[in-house]
Protein backbone atom coordinates (compact mmCIF):
# COMPACT_ATOMS: atom_id res chain seq x y z
CA UNK A 1 0.00 0.00 0.00
CA UNK A 2 1.49 3.30 -1.01
CA UNK A 3 1.92 6.11 1.44
CA UNK A 4 -0.25 8.43 -0.58
CA UNK A 5 -3.27 6.32 0.22
CA UNK A 6 -3.03 7.03 3.89
CA UNK A 7 -5.47 9.76 4.69
CA UNK A 8 -3.89 11.79 7.47
CA UNK A 9 -5.95 14.89 7.47
CA UNK A 10 -9.38 13.59 6.69
CA UNK A 11 -11.35 15.23 3.92
CA UNK A 12 -8.60 17.63 2.94
CA UNK A 13 -6.25 15.03 1.50
CA UNK A 14 -9.07 13.49 -0.47
CA UNK A 15 -9.94 16.85 -1.95
CA UNK A 16 -6.36 17.32 -3.03
CA UNK A 17 -6.31 14.01 -4.86
CA UNK A 18 -9.65 14.62 -6.52
CA UNK A 19 -8.61 18.06 -7.63
CA UNK A 20 -5.34 16.68 -8.97
CA UNK A 21 -7.09 14.19 -11.16
CA UNK A 22 -9.06 17.13 -12.53
CA UNK A 23 -5.96 18.31 -14.34
CA UNK A 24 -3.39 19.83 -12.05
CA UNK A 25 0.18 18.66 -12.53
CA UNK A 26 1.27 20.16 -9.24
CA UNK A 27 -0.72 21.31 -6.24
CA UNK A 28 0.73 23.24 -3.35
CA UNK A 29 -1.23 23.61 -0.14
CA UNK A 30 -0.35 25.94 2.70
CA UNK A 31 3.38 25.52 2.23
CA UNK A 32 5.54 26.99 4.97
CA UNK A 33 9.28 27.29 5.25
CA UNK A 34 11.35 29.21 7.73
CA UNK A 35 15.08 29.90 7.76
CA UNK A 36 16.14 30.86 11.24
CA UNK A 37 13.87 33.73 12.20
CA UNK A 38 12.81 34.46 8.64
CA UNK A 39 9.47 33.02 7.53
CA UNK A 40 10.17 32.79 3.78
CA UNK A 41 7.10 30.83 2.70
CA UNK A 42 4.12 31.67 4.85
CA UNK A 43 1.31 29.49 3.57
CA UNK A 44 1.65 29.28 -0.20
CA UNK A 45 -1.32 27.66 -1.93
CA UNK A 46 -1.09 27.31 -5.66
CA UNK A 47 -2.15 25.00 -8.52
CA UNK A 48 -0.18 24.31 -11.66
CA UNK A 49 -2.61 23.04 -14.32
CA UNK A 50 -1.25 20.31 -16.55
CA UNK A 51 -0.11 21.34 -20.02
CA UNK A 52 0.24 25.01 -19.18
CA UNK A 53 3.04 27.44 -18.43
CA UNK A 54 2.72 28.98 -15.00
CA UNK A 55 5.12 31.76 -14.18
CA UNK A 56 5.99 32.76 -10.63
CA UNK A 57 6.90 36.42 -10.24
CA UNK A 58 7.54 38.60 -7.26
CA UNK A 59 10.00 41.00 -5.71
CA UNK A 60 13.51 39.93 -4.92
CA UNK A 61 13.62 37.85 -1.76
CA UNK A 62 9.93 36.98 -1.90
CA UNK A 63 10.78 33.28 -1.91
CA UNK A 64 10.39 32.35 -5.59
CA UNK A 65 13.54 30.28 -5.71
CA UNK A 66 12.75 28.69 -2.37
CA UNK A 67 9.29 27.73 -3.67
CA UNK A 68 10.77 26.25 -6.84
CA UNK A 69 13.30 24.29 -4.79
CA UNK A 70 10.39 22.76 -2.92
CA UNK A 71 8.73 21.80 -6.19
CA UNK A 72 11.89 20.16 -7.54
CA UNK A 73 12.38 18.43 -4.20
CA UNK A 74 15.66 20.05 -3.24
CA UNK A 75 14.11 21.43 -0.07
CA UNK A 76 11.67 20.03 2.46
CA UNK A 77 8.89 22.24 3.83
CA UNK A 78 8.28 22.81 7.52
CA UNK A 79 4.61 22.14 6.88
CA UNK A 80 2.10 21.99 4.06
CA UNK A 81 1.73 19.57 1.20
CA UNK A 82 2.91 19.28 -2.38
CA UNK A 83 1.23 16.89 -4.77
CA UNK A 84 3.06 16.19 -8.01
CA UNK A 85 1.30 14.11 -10.61
CA UNK A 86 -1.07 12.74 -7.95
CA UNK A 87 1.72 11.78 -5.59
CA UNK A 88 1.97 13.57 -2.31
CA UNK A 89 5.72 14.15 -2.36
CA UNK A 90 5.87 15.76 1.06
CA UNK A 91 5.31 12.32 2.57
CA UNK A 92 7.84 10.40 0.50
CA UNK A 93 11.20 8.96 1.52
CA UNK A 94 14.35 9.06 -0.58
CA UNK A 95 13.42 6.22 -2.93
CA UNK A 96 9.96 7.59 -3.57
CA UNK A 97 11.41 11.01 -4.26
CA UNK A 98 13.73 9.63 -6.91
CA UNK A 99 10.75 8.08 -8.66
CA UNK A 100 9.03 11.48 -8.78
CA UNK A 101 12.23 13.14 -9.97
CA UNK A 102 12.13 10.96 -13.06
CA UNK A 103 9.05 12.91 -14.10
CA UNK A 104 10.58 16.33 -14.29
CA UNK A 105 13.38 18.21 -15.94
CA UNK A 106 14.98 21.20 -14.26
CA UNK A 107 16.71 24.17 -15.81
CA UNK A 108 18.91 25.87 -13.23
CA UNK A 109 19.42 29.56 -13.19
CA UNK A 110 23.08 29.38 -14.17
CA UNK A 111 22.59 26.32 -16.34
CA UNK A 112 24.54 24.03 -14.02
CA UNK A 113 26.05 22.19 -16.96
CA UNK A 114 28.84 19.82 -15.96
CA UNK A 115 31.89 21.73 -17.07
CA UNK A 116 34.07 18.65 -17.24
CA UNK A 117 31.87 17.26 -20.04
CA UNK A 118 31.13 18.26 -23.61
CA UNK A 119 27.67 19.52 -24.51
CA UNK A 120 26.87 16.16 -26.05
CA UNK A 121 27.87 14.30 -22.88
CA UNK A 122 25.96 16.79 -20.75
CA UNK A 123 22.76 16.22 -22.68
CA UNK A 124 23.37 12.48 -22.89
CA UNK A 125 24.11 12.25 -19.17
CA UNK A 126 20.56 11.66 -17.87
CA UNK A 127 20.05 8.99 -20.53
CA UNK A 128 23.39 7.29 -19.88
CA UNK A 129 22.82 7.27 -16.13
CA UNK A 130 19.12 6.56 -15.87
CA UNK A 131 18.01 4.59 -18.94
CA UNK A 132 18.97 1.40 -20.73
CA UNK A 133 19.08 2.94 -24.18
CA UNK A 134 21.89 1.84 -26.50
CA UNK A 135 24.66 4.22 -27.50
CA UNK A 136 23.13 4.72 -30.92
CA UNK A 137 19.71 5.46 -29.47
CA UNK A 138 21.22 7.91 -27.03
CA UNK A 139 23.17 9.65 -29.78
CA UNK A 140 20.06 9.97 -31.88
CA UNK A 141 17.98 11.37 -29.04
CA UNK A 142 20.70 13.83 -28.06
CA UNK A 143 21.07 15.14 -31.60
CA UNK A 144 17.33 15.46 -31.91
CA UNK A 145 17.10 17.42 -28.68
CA UNK A 146 20.05 19.65 -29.51
CA UNK A 147 18.39 20.39 -32.81
CA UNK A 148 15.16 21.31 -31.04
CA UNK A 149 16.96 23.96 -29.01
CA UNK A 150 18.94 25.25 -31.99
CA UNK A 151 22.30 23.79 -31.06
CA UNK A 152 22.68 21.34 -33.89
CA UNK A 153 26.28 20.30 -34.43
CA UNK A 154 27.47 21.95 -31.20
CA UNK A 155 27.77 18.70 -29.25
CA UNK A 156 31.55 18.64 -29.24
CA UNK A 157 31.88 22.04 -27.58
CA UNK A 158 32.44 22.47 -23.87
CA UNK A 159 30.22 24.72 -21.73
CA UNK A 160 33.10 27.13 -21.16
CA UNK A 161 33.33 27.71 -24.91
CA UNK A 162 29.72 28.85 -25.19
CA UNK A 163 27.90 32.11 -24.58
CA UNK A 164 25.41 32.44 -21.75
CA UNK A 165 22.45 32.08 -24.10
CA UNK A 166 23.88 28.94 -25.68
CA UNK A 167 24.55 27.46 -22.25
CA UNK A 168 20.93 28.08 -21.32
CA UNK A 169 19.86 26.28 -24.49
CA UNK A 170 22.15 23.36 -23.77
CA UNK A 171 20.87 23.17 -20.21
CA UNK A 172 17.33 23.24 -21.56
CA UNK A 173 18.23 20.36 -23.87
CA UNK A 174 19.53 18.40 -20.90
CA UNK A 175 16.32 19.12 -18.99
CA UNK A 176 14.23 17.96 -21.95
CA UNK A 177 16.16 14.94 -23.14
CA UNK A 178 14.28 12.43 -21.03
CA UNK A 179 10.92 13.77 -22.23
CA UNK A 180 9.77 14.90 -18.79
CA UNK A 181 6.12 15.60 -18.07
CA UNK A 182 7.02 18.67 -16.07
CA UNK A 183 9.64 21.30 -16.80
CA UNK A 184 10.88 23.60 -14.05
CA UNK A 185 12.77 26.70 -15.05
CA UNK A 186 14.54 29.04 -12.65
CA UNK A 187 15.00 32.40 -14.28
CA UNK A 188 15.74 31.06 -17.76
CA UNK A 189 16.43 34.51 -19.17
CA UNK A 190 18.17 36.40 -16.37
CA UNK A 191 21.37 37.96 -17.60
CA UNK A 192 20.44 37.77 -21.27
CA UNK A 193 19.85 40.72 -23.54
CA UNK A 194 16.27 41.41 -24.76
CA UNK A 195 16.64 39.67 -28.12
CA UNK A 196 18.09 36.52 -26.52
CA UNK A 197 15.37 36.70 -23.88
CA UNK A 198 12.75 36.71 -26.62
CA UNK A 199 14.41 33.78 -28.34
CA UNK A 200 14.50 31.72 -25.16
CA UNK A 201 10.89 32.56 -24.36
CA UNK A 202 9.89 31.47 -27.84
CA UNK A 203 11.87 28.29 -27.43
CA UNK A 204 10.17 27.53 -24.12
CA UNK A 205 6.75 28.11 -25.64
CA UNK A 206 7.57 25.94 -28.63
CA UNK A 207 8.96 23.03 -26.60
CA UNK A 208 6.05 23.25 -24.22
CA UNK A 209 3.65 22.92 -27.16
CA UNK A 210 5.66 20.20 -28.89
CA UNK A 211 6.07 18.02 -25.83
CA UNK A 212 2.72 18.98 -24.25
CA UNK A 213 4.43 19.51 -20.98
CA UNK A 214 3.62 21.43 -17.86
CA UNK A 215 6.05 24.24 -17.22
CA UNK A 216 6.80 26.06 -13.99
CA UNK A 217 8.89 29.14 -14.47
CA UNK A 218 10.40 31.69 -12.13
CA UNK A 219 11.15 34.90 -13.93
CA UNK A 220 12.31 38.47 -13.47
CA UNK A 221 11.43 39.42 -17.02
CA UNK A 222 8.22 41.17 -16.18
CA UNK A 223 6.17 41.93 -18.21
CA UNK A 224 7.93 40.26 -21.21
CA UNK A 225 7.42 36.82 -19.69
CA UNK A 226 3.63 37.23 -19.61
CA UNK A 227 3.53 36.76 -23.38
CA UNK A 228 4.67 33.15 -23.08
CA UNK A 229 2.80 32.34 -19.89
CA UNK A 230 -0.65 30.87 -19.50
CA UNK A 231 -0.86 31.68 -15.84
CA UNK A 232 0.87 33.98 -13.42
CA UNK A 233 1.37 33.66 -9.68
CA UNK A 234 2.53 36.76 -7.84
CA UNK A 235 4.40 35.98 -4.65
CA UNK A 236 4.48 38.57 -1.93
CA UNK A 237 5.37 38.29 1.76
CA UNK A 238 5.64 34.54 1.48
CA UNK A 239 2.15 34.06 0.07
CA UNK A 240 0.50 33.88 -3.32
CA UNK A 241 -0.82 37.38 -3.46
CA UNK A 242 -2.33 36.98 -6.93
CA UNK A 243 -2.86 33.89 -9.01
CA UNK A 244 -4.72 33.29 -12.24
CA UNK A 245 -4.53 33.49 -16.01
CA UNK A 246 -2.35 36.23 -17.45
CA UNK A 247 -5.44 38.23 -18.41
CA UNK A 248 -6.95 37.89 -14.94
CA UNK A 249 -3.81 38.93 -13.17
CA UNK A 250 -3.17 41.85 -15.48
CA UNK A 251 -6.71 43.06 -15.02
CA UNK A 252 -6.63 42.67 -11.26
CA UNK A 253 -7.10 45.87 -9.33
CA UNK A 254 -4.29 45.28 -6.88
CA UNK A 255 -2.12 48.04 -5.45
CA UNK A 256 0.82 45.81 -4.51
CA UNK A 257 1.01 44.14 -7.90
CA UNK A 258 0.72 47.47 -9.69
CA UNK A 259 3.55 48.89 -7.66
CA UNK A 260 5.62 45.79 -8.45
CA UNK A 261 4.99 46.24 -12.17
CA UNK A 262 5.71 49.94 -11.98
CA UNK A 263 8.96 49.29 -10.17
CA UNK A 264 9.94 46.82 -12.87
CA UNK A 265 9.04 49.22 -15.66
CA UNK A 266 11.04 52.11 -14.26
CA UNK A 267 13.96 49.79 -13.59
CA UNK A 268 13.76 50.67 -9.94
CA UNK A 269 14.99 48.18 -7.38
CA UNK A 270 11.77 46.39 -6.61
CA UNK A 271 12.37 46.34 -2.88
CA UNK A 272 12.18 50.11 -2.81
CA UNK A 273 9.11 50.07 -5.01
CA UNK A 274 7.38 47.86 -2.50
CA UNK A 275 8.65 49.48 0.62
CA UNK A 276 5.62 51.79 1.12
CA UNK B 1 25.80 34.03 27.85
CA UNK B 2 25.12 30.46 28.90
CA UNK B 3 22.53 30.31 26.14
CA UNK B 4 25.08 31.38 23.53
CA UNK B 5 27.54 28.80 24.79
CA UNK B 6 24.84 26.16 24.65
CA UNK B 7 23.94 27.10 21.11
CA UNK B 8 27.61 26.97 20.15
CA UNK B 9 28.01 23.52 21.65
CA UNK B 10 24.88 22.23 19.93
CA UNK B 11 25.99 23.75 16.65
CA UNK B 12 29.40 22.09 16.92
CA UNK B 13 27.89 18.73 17.72
CA UNK B 14 25.48 19.03 14.78
CA UNK B 15 28.34 19.94 12.45
CA UNK B 16 30.51 17.11 13.68
CA UNK B 17 27.58 14.76 13.19
CA UNK B 18 27.10 15.95 9.62
CA UNK B 19 30.83 15.51 9.00
CA UNK B 20 30.80 11.94 10.29
CA UNK B 21 27.54 11.06 8.51
CA UNK B 22 29.06 12.30 5.27
CA UNK B 23 31.80 9.67 5.49
CA UNK B 24 29.38 6.97 6.59
CA UNK B 25 27.13 7.51 3.58
CA UNK B 26 30.08 7.80 1.19
CA UNK B 27 31.45 4.51 2.50
CA UNK B 28 28.02 2.88 2.37
CA UNK B 29 27.48 3.80 -1.27
CA UNK B 30 30.80 2.25 -2.30
CA UNK B 31 29.10 -1.10 -1.76
CA UNK B 32 25.74 -0.08 -3.16
CA UNK B 33 24.87 -0.31 -6.87
CA UNK B 34 25.07 1.17 -9.42
CA UNK B 35 28.83 0.56 -9.46
CA UNK B 36 30.87 2.89 -11.58
CA UNK B 37 34.33 1.40 -12.18
CA UNK B 38 35.00 4.11 -14.74
CA UNK B 39 34.65 6.77 -12.08
CA UNK B 40 36.85 4.81 -9.67
CA UNK B 41 39.61 4.42 -12.22
CA UNK B 42 39.44 8.06 -13.16
CA UNK B 43 39.83 9.10 -9.54
CA UNK B 44 42.65 6.62 -8.94
CA UNK B 45 44.40 8.18 -11.89
CA UNK B 46 43.86 11.70 -10.56
CA UNK B 47 44.81 10.96 -6.94
CA UNK B 48 47.30 8.18 -7.60
CA UNK B 49 49.02 8.31 -10.94
CA UNK B 50 49.13 12.08 -11.17
CA UNK B 51 50.75 12.35 -7.74
CA UNK B 52 53.43 9.77 -8.52
CA UNK B 53 56.15 12.10 -9.71
CA UNK B 54 55.74 14.38 -6.70
CA UNK B 55 55.87 11.40 -4.36
CA UNK B 56 59.07 10.08 -5.96
CA UNK B 57 60.66 13.50 -5.71
CA UNK B 58 59.75 14.08 -2.06
CA UNK B 59 60.48 10.47 -1.13
CA UNK B 60 63.95 10.71 -2.68
CA UNK B 61 64.87 13.89 -0.84
CA UNK B 62 63.48 12.65 2.45
CA UNK B 63 65.57 9.48 2.18
CA UNK B 64 68.64 11.47 1.28
CA UNK B 65 68.27 13.71 4.31
CA UNK B 66 67.72 10.68 6.51
CA UNK B 67 70.87 9.10 5.06
CA UNK B 68 72.87 12.21 5.84
CA UNK B 69 71.52 12.85 9.33
CA UNK B 70 71.36 9.18 10.20
CA UNK B 71 74.94 8.55 9.18
CA UNK B 72 76.29 11.53 11.12
CA UNK B 73 74.35 10.57 14.23
CA UNK B 74 75.00 6.83 14.16
CA UNK B 75 78.71 7.33 13.53
CA UNK B 76 79.05 9.04 16.91
CA UNK B 77 78.03 5.74 18.47
CA UNK B 78 80.09 3.75 16.02
CA UNK B 79 77.01 2.04 14.70
CA UNK B 80 76.80 3.29 11.14
CA UNK B 81 76.08 -0.29 10.11
CA UNK B 82 72.55 0.27 11.45
CA UNK B 83 71.92 3.09 8.96
CA UNK B 84 69.70 1.02 6.63
CA UNK B 85 67.56 -0.18 9.49
CA UNK B 86 67.10 3.30 10.92
CA UNK B 87 66.26 4.90 7.57
CA UNK B 88 63.84 2.14 6.61
CA UNK B 89 62.04 2.01 9.96
CA UNK B 90 61.66 5.77 10.20
CA UNK B 91 60.31 5.89 6.66
CA UNK B 92 58.03 2.91 6.77
CA UNK B 93 56.56 3.52 10.20
CA UNK B 94 56.42 7.29 10.32
CA UNK B 95 57.73 9.67 7.71
CA UNK B 96 56.53 7.84 4.62
CA UNK B 97 52.85 7.81 5.52
CA UNK B 98 52.82 11.27 7.07
CA UNK B 99 54.86 13.17 4.50
CA UNK B 100 53.30 11.43 1.52
CA UNK B 101 49.81 12.03 2.90
CA UNK B 102 50.56 15.70 3.51
CA UNK B 103 51.84 16.04 -0.05
CA UNK B 104 48.83 14.29 -1.55
CA UNK B 105 46.50 16.43 0.54
CA UNK B 106 48.20 19.56 -0.76
CA UNK B 107 48.11 18.39 -4.33
CA UNK B 108 45.13 16.12 -4.99
CA UNK B 109 43.10 17.05 -1.91
CA UNK B 110 43.06 20.75 -2.66
CA UNK B 111 42.08 20.09 -6.26
CA UNK B 112 39.29 17.82 -5.05
CA UNK B 113 37.91 20.46 -2.68
CA UNK B 114 38.11 23.12 -5.39
CA UNK B 115 36.37 20.95 -7.96
CA UNK B 116 33.52 19.92 -5.70
CA UNK B 117 33.28 23.47 -4.35
CA UNK B 118 32.88 24.83 -7.87
CA UNK B 119 30.28 22.16 -8.60
CA UNK B 120 28.38 23.14 -5.47
CA UNK B 121 28.47 26.85 -6.16
CA UNK B 122 27.30 26.44 -9.76
CA UNK B 123 24.43 24.13 -8.73
CA UNK B 124 25.94 21.13 -10.52
CA UNK B 125 25.46 19.06 -7.37
CA UNK B 126 21.80 20.09 -7.20
CA UNK B 127 21.55 19.17 -10.88
CA UNK B 128 22.65 15.63 -10.02
CA UNK B 129 20.09 15.44 -7.24
CA UNK B 130 17.16 16.49 -9.41
CA UNK B 131 18.24 13.91 -12.00
CA UNK B 132 17.74 11.32 -9.26
CA UNK B 133 21.47 10.66 -9.07
CA UNK B 134 22.85 10.52 -5.55
CA UNK B 135 25.65 13.10 -5.55
CA UNK B 136 27.48 11.53 -2.64
CA UNK B 137 27.53 8.20 -4.42
CA UNK B 138 28.47 9.76 -7.74
CA UNK B 139 31.08 12.24 -6.53
CA UNK B 140 32.32 11.32 -3.09
CA UNK B 141 32.36 7.51 -2.92
CA UNK B 142 34.70 7.09 -5.92
CA UNK B 143 37.11 9.60 -4.42
CA UNK B 144 37.18 7.96 -1.00
CA UNK B 145 37.65 4.56 -2.61
CA UNK B 146 40.41 5.91 -4.83
CA UNK B 147 42.08 7.35 -1.72
CA UNK B 148 41.98 4.01 0.05
CA UNK B 149 43.55 2.31 -2.96
CA UNK B 150 46.03 5.00 -3.96
CA UNK B 151 47.46 6.03 -0.60
CA UNK B 152 49.06 2.68 0.33
CA UNK B 153 50.55 2.37 -3.15
CA UNK B 154 51.91 5.91 -3.22
CA UNK B 155 53.26 5.60 0.30
CA UNK B 156 54.99 2.32 -0.58
CA UNK B 157 56.65 4.03 -3.51
CA UNK B 158 57.65 6.88 -1.21
CA UNK B 159 59.23 4.42 1.24
CA UNK B 160 61.13 2.47 -1.40
CA UNK B 161 62.46 5.56 -3.13
CA UNK B 162 63.38 7.00 0.27
CA UNK B 163 65.31 3.88 1.25
CA UNK B 164 67.29 4.09 -1.96
CA UNK B 165 67.82 7.82 -1.41
CA UNK B 166 69.23 7.06 2.03
CA UNK B 167 71.47 4.42 0.50
CA UNK B 168 72.72 6.80 -2.16
CA UNK B 169 73.79 9.41 0.38
CA UNK B 170 74.62 7.34 3.45
CA UNK B 171 76.52 4.61 1.66
CA UNK B 172 77.43 6.13 -1.69
CA UNK B 173 78.48 9.57 -0.49
CA UNK B 174 79.31 9.23 3.21
CA UNK B 175 80.73 5.71 3.14
CA UNK B 176 78.54 3.68 5.50
CA UNK B 177 79.02 -0.08 4.99
CA UNK B 178 77.13 -1.10 1.89
CA UNK B 179 76.14 -4.72 2.63
CA UNK B 180 74.95 -3.88 6.14
CA UNK B 181 72.47 -1.32 4.76
CA UNK B 182 70.12 -3.75 3.07
CA UNK B 183 70.98 -6.76 5.26
CA UNK B 184 70.08 -4.69 8.29
CA UNK B 185 66.71 -3.87 6.77
CA UNK B 186 66.06 -7.52 5.92
CA UNK B 187 67.03 -8.69 9.41
CA UNK B 188 65.34 -6.06 11.52
CA UNK B 189 62.27 -4.96 9.64
CA UNK B 190 59.26 -6.87 10.89
CA UNK B 191 55.93 -7.53 9.31
CA UNK B 192 54.40 -5.43 12.05
CA UNK B 193 56.42 -2.40 10.90
CA UNK B 194 55.15 -2.76 7.36
CA UNK B 195 51.58 -3.17 8.54
CA UNK B 196 51.86 -0.08 10.73
CA UNK B 197 52.68 1.90 7.61
CA UNK B 198 49.87 0.31 5.65
CA UNK B 199 47.28 0.98 8.35
CA UNK B 200 48.35 4.59 8.51
CA UNK B 201 48.19 4.85 4.73
CA UNK B 202 44.65 3.49 4.67
CA UNK B 203 43.49 5.82 7.41
CA UNK B 204 45.14 8.86 5.81
CA UNK B 205 43.61 7.92 2.46
CA UNK B 206 40.17 8.06 4.03
CA UNK B 207 40.88 11.21 6.06
CA UNK B 208 42.22 13.27 3.14
CA UNK B 209 39.47 12.36 0.66
CA UNK B 210 36.79 12.64 3.32
CA UNK B 211 37.84 16.08 4.55
CA UNK B 212 38.51 17.48 1.09
CA UNK B 213 35.26 16.19 -0.38
CA UNK B 214 33.30 17.43 2.62
CA UNK B 215 34.78 20.91 2.50
CA UNK B 216 34.17 21.17 -1.24
CA UNK B 217 30.69 19.72 -1.01
CA UNK B 218 29.75 22.19 1.72
CA UNK B 219 31.33 25.20 0.02
CA UNK B 220 29.28 28.36 0.42
CA UNK B 221 27.69 29.81 -2.67
CA UNK B 222 29.63 33.02 -2.83
CA UNK B 223 32.72 34.42 -4.48
CA UNK B 224 35.09 33.33 -1.72
CA UNK B 225 33.32 30.02 -1.06
CA UNK B 226 35.55 27.82 -3.17
CA UNK B 227 38.86 29.34 -2.12
CA UNK B 228 37.89 29.13 1.52
CA UNK B 229 36.78 25.52 1.12
CA UNK B 230 40.10 24.66 -0.51
CA UNK B 231 42.18 26.29 2.21
CA UNK B 232 40.15 24.72 4.98
CA UNK B 233 40.35 21.33 3.31
CA UNK B 234 44.15 21.36 3.20
CA UNK B 235 44.57 22.78 6.70
CA UNK B 236 42.07 20.41 8.29
CA UNK B 237 43.32 17.32 6.51
CA UNK B 238 46.93 18.16 7.41
CA UNK B 239 45.99 18.64 11.05
CA UNK B 240 43.97 15.44 11.09
CA UNK B 241 46.81 13.51 9.44
CA UNK B 242 49.13 14.52 12.27
CA UNK B 243 46.53 13.90 14.98
CA UNK B 244 45.58 10.49 13.62
CA UNK B 245 49.26 9.69 13.21
CA UNK B 246 49.80 10.22 16.91
CA UNK B 247 46.84 8.06 17.90
CA UNK B 248 47.65 5.32 15.44
CA UNK B 249 51.27 5.27 16.56
CA UNK B 250 50.26 4.98 20.20
CA UNK B 251 47.87 2.16 19.38
CA UNK B 252 50.08 0.26 16.97
CA UNK B 253 53.42 0.66 18.73
N1 LIG C 1 19.26 28.03 2.17
C1 LIG C 1 18.85 29.17 2.74
N2 LIG C 1 19.20 29.44 4.01
C2 LIG C 1 18.78 30.58 4.61
N3 LIG C 1 18.03 31.51 4.02
C3 LIG C 1 17.67 31.30 2.75
C4 LIG C 1 18.06 30.12 2.05
N4 LIG C 1 17.55 30.18 0.81
C5 LIG C 1 16.88 31.35 0.74
N5 LIG C 1 16.94 32.02 1.90
C6 LIG C 1 16.29 33.31 2.19
O1 LIG C 1 14.96 33.24 1.76
C7 LIG C 1 14.56 34.47 1.17
C8 LIG C 1 13.95 34.21 -0.18
O2 LIG C 1 14.94 33.74 -1.06
P1 LIG C 1 14.69 33.37 -2.57
O3 LIG C 1 16.00 33.00 -3.14
O4 LIG C 1 13.59 32.41 -2.68
O5 LIG C 1 14.21 34.76 -3.15
P2 LIG C 1 13.77 35.04 -4.63
O6 LIG C 1 12.34 35.41 -4.60
O7 LIG C 1 14.16 33.93 -5.51
O8 LIG C 1 14.62 36.33 -4.92
P3 LIG C 1 15.39 36.73 -6.26
O9 LIG C 1 14.34 37.33 -7.12
O10 LIG C 1 16.37 37.76 -5.78
O11 LIG C 1 16.01 35.51 -6.83
C9 LIG C 1 15.79 35.33 1.09
O12 LIG C 1 15.68 36.33 2.08
C10 LIG C 1 16.93 34.42 1.39
O13 LIG C 1 17.89 35.08 2.14
MG1 LIG D 1 15.67 33.52 -7.02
Amino acid sequence: MSQTEINHNGGDAKNIRNAASAGNAIEVRDLRKRFGRQQVLDGVTLDFPAGQITTIVGPSGSGKTVLLKHLNLLMRPDSGTIVIDNVEVTKLGATGLDAVREKFGVLFQAGALFDSMSIFDNVAFPLVEKTRLTRAEIAERVHETLKAVGLEGMGAKFPSEMSGGMQKRAALARALVRRPKILMLDEPTTGLDPSRTGAIHELIRRTQENFKLTAVMVSHDVPAVFQVSDRVAFLHNGRTHLNGTVAQVMAADDEVFKRFLAGKASGEENETALAG
Amino acid sequence: MAERLGALVIDSVVQLGAFVLFLVSAAFYVFFPPFKPRLWIRQIRIIGADSLFLIILIGGFTGMVLGLQGYNTLRRFGSDGALGTVVALVLVRELGPVLAALMIAARAGSAMAAELGAMQSTEQIDALTVMAINPVQYLVSPRVLAGVISFPLLISVFDVVGIFGGYMIGVGLMGAPSAAYFNGIADNMEWHDVMTGIYKALVFGVVVTWVCCYKGYRAERMATGVSRATTEAVVLSSALILAFDYFLTSILL
